[in-house]
């Protein structure tokens, strides 16, 4: 079959799998992006700099506080989900009642003055972040050598996904969450806190890039630019997905790091264009995209 | 349960009772537009109330405001003795209060077990879920059902039936027949006098007095955001006349 389509099974697998981590951290980044455009009302632009932080949070307590990898796992997002929350109650809470464009501009101008921060501390280059001891090396699976990291980083985003899923779509908290998404006067009516509940959210939305980005420090290098370079794609991800489905982000983020790396093998000169070339015509056929409601 | 409630239950309109909610010279704004103009009513515990008027005159703006969900407002609303014209809505709902919206507000995206399980206790005492069933035995039977798959009825009997469970004391309906068949209005009307006994206080918005007279112990009259007149249940036989012209019906 390789041979009829002309091409190896190694390079076939490989970007596969460089698909399919790509399509992991695109999960988590859009599914960060969903909630937070549920519940906030606001695209957030600045998630790319924040999964930067994450992974620079990481970097730096590495060098400075000789904390490794496992550890920035938990500590990156907590720091970068209260920086997070403080960028919430200052700046984003004044904006929910205007249009989209005030919280866009207002969210990109924070991913400039953060990334600009970031590149005038340490340049524009990457830095290194090794992959953690228990983690290096890999297994031979007889069609293609699996580097172990590779299939962590796969099957941590994938759980953190779906729990993420599972809290929203199947518990009371999550219910609440969906409640407030729809009708927040109400559910504050009913003697909820939601102003609490929007920092939390937002919180929440932040840690889950900032802990993607500390999956990807190993994998990209740290680099201040590494979130920009990522985040247009993720909202190409979002706007095909639906904005605001929960579910629709992660199948959406990982079929189509698939398709991307499909693309490679297949016809390599599309590989960067083929997720806007999808979402232009899912915006022609289905404008609230393939899992969204339409408002 | 019915231990419970009964234990709860006030005499029925005592007249020496303080009043449960007190309302005094109460204004509201819209942004600009100025909707409220000093309103002055007040319930006392266990009695069922209605605000009476036509589209416009400011009954759904007066419970949100007692609610707090109109941020503008000024003068004084003391629920039980204490001040909340000031409070958010969620702290106010802490007290003891409860609204049911006009527009009913089941939530799309939830279920109709998690609609009716979503408002949190806000004191001990609420009704169990197992009398709610009883009231509303439709809603036991659709549980699994999205919220808004219901009918209209059914939405009603489930946006009635969630703030049951959560011990608020006074419960503020805002035209809980409005669109119902005949027949779901008298399940309504029912199921309100049932709460009256079992010792709900009760603010009912209406345009409809016939189906207000059936449950109500007092009624007034808005109009142009103030209170233009008050009539006892007893009195509203023979002043249908006045009554008809205030509604314009």
């Amino acid at each position: 079959m390789f041979e009829l389509l002309g091409i190896s099974p190694q390079a076939l697998f490989g970007q596969l799998l460089i698909g399919l981590i790509n399509g992991a951290f695109y999960a988590m980044l859009s599914l960060g992006l969903a909630v937070i455009f549920g519940l906030l009302n606001i695209i957030n632009f600045c998630h790319g700099a924040l999964y930067m932080m994450g992974a620079f949070v990481a970097y730096l307590a590495l060098q400075h506080l000789g904390l490794g990898y496992w550890p920035s796992l938990i500590v990156a997002p907590v720091v970068v989900g209260a920086f997070g929350m403080m960028l919430e109650r200052t700046m984003l809470r004044h904006l929910y009642k205007l249009d989209h464009i005030y919280g866009l501009l207002l969210t990109f101008g924070l991913a400039l003055v953060i990334e600009g921060v970031f590149r005038n501390e340490f340049g524009a280059s990457g830095l290194p972040y090794g992959i953690p001891p228990t983690l290096s090396g890999g297994q031979n699976l007889g069609f293609m050598f699996l580097p172990n990291y590779r299939a962590w980083v796969i099957v941590a985003s994938l759980g953190v996904c779906l729990a993420t899923w599972y809290v929203i779509e199947r518990t009371k908290l999550g219910a609440y969450l969906r409640a407030a998404t729809e009708n927040p006067t109400l559910v504050q009516a009913f003697g909820i806190n939601v102003p609490r509940m929007i920092t939390l959210t937002y919180g929440l939305g932040v840690a889950l890039a900032a802990l993607a980005g500390v999956l990807a420090a190993p994998i990209y290098q740290v680099s201040p630019l590494m979130g920009s370079n990522l985040i247009i794609v993720v909202f190409a991800v979002v706007v095909i997905g639906g904005m605001g489905s929960i579910l629709g982000s992660i199948v959406t983020g990982f079929t189509l790091g698939v398709v991307e790396g499909l693309t490679k093998v297949f016809y390599p000169e599309a590989s960067s264009t083929v997720i806007f070339i999808i979402m232009a015509i899912v915006l022609l056929i289905r404008p609230t995209g393939l899992f969204g409601r339409a408002h | 349960m019915r231990d419970n409630l009964a234990r709860d239950a006030r005499p029925a309109a005592a007249p020496a009772a303080a009043p449960m909610l007190e309302v005094k010279d109460l204004h509201a704004w819209y942004g600009e537009s100025h909707i409220l103009h000093g309103m002055n009513f007040d319930i006392r515990p266990g009695e069922v109330v209605t605000l009476l008027g036509r589209n416009g005159a400011g009954k759904t703006t007066t419970l949100k405001s007692i609610m707090g969900i109109v941020a503008k407002r000024t003068g004084s609303i003391l629920f039980e003795g204490a001040e909340t014209a000031g409070l958010a809505s969620n702290r106010i709902a802490r007290l003891g209060l409860a609204f049911c919206p006009e527009e009913r507000g089941i939530f799309a995206s939830l279920d109709v077990r998690e609609n009716l399980l979503l408002p949190p206790q806000v004191r001990p005492g609420g009704m169990s879920v197992e009398t709610i069933f009883e009231l509303f035995p439709n809603l036991k039977e659709r549980l699994a059902s999205q919220g808004t798959k219901l009918s209209g009825g059914e939405q009603q009997m489930l946006a009635i039936g969630r703030i049951l469970r959560t011990g608020a004391r006074l419960l503020l309906l805002d035209e809980p027949t409005e669109g119902l068949a005949p027949v779901i209005i008298q399940q309504i009307g029912a199921t309100l006098r049932r709460l009256k006994a079992e010792g709900f206080t009760i603010l009912l918005v209406e345009q409809n007095f016939r189906f207000a007279a059936t449950v109500a112990d007092r009624h007034y009259v808005v109009e142009r955001g103030k209170v233009v007149d008050h009539f006892q249940a007893s009195e509203i036989e023979k002043s249908v006349d006045k009554l008809r012209n205030y509604l314009g019906v």
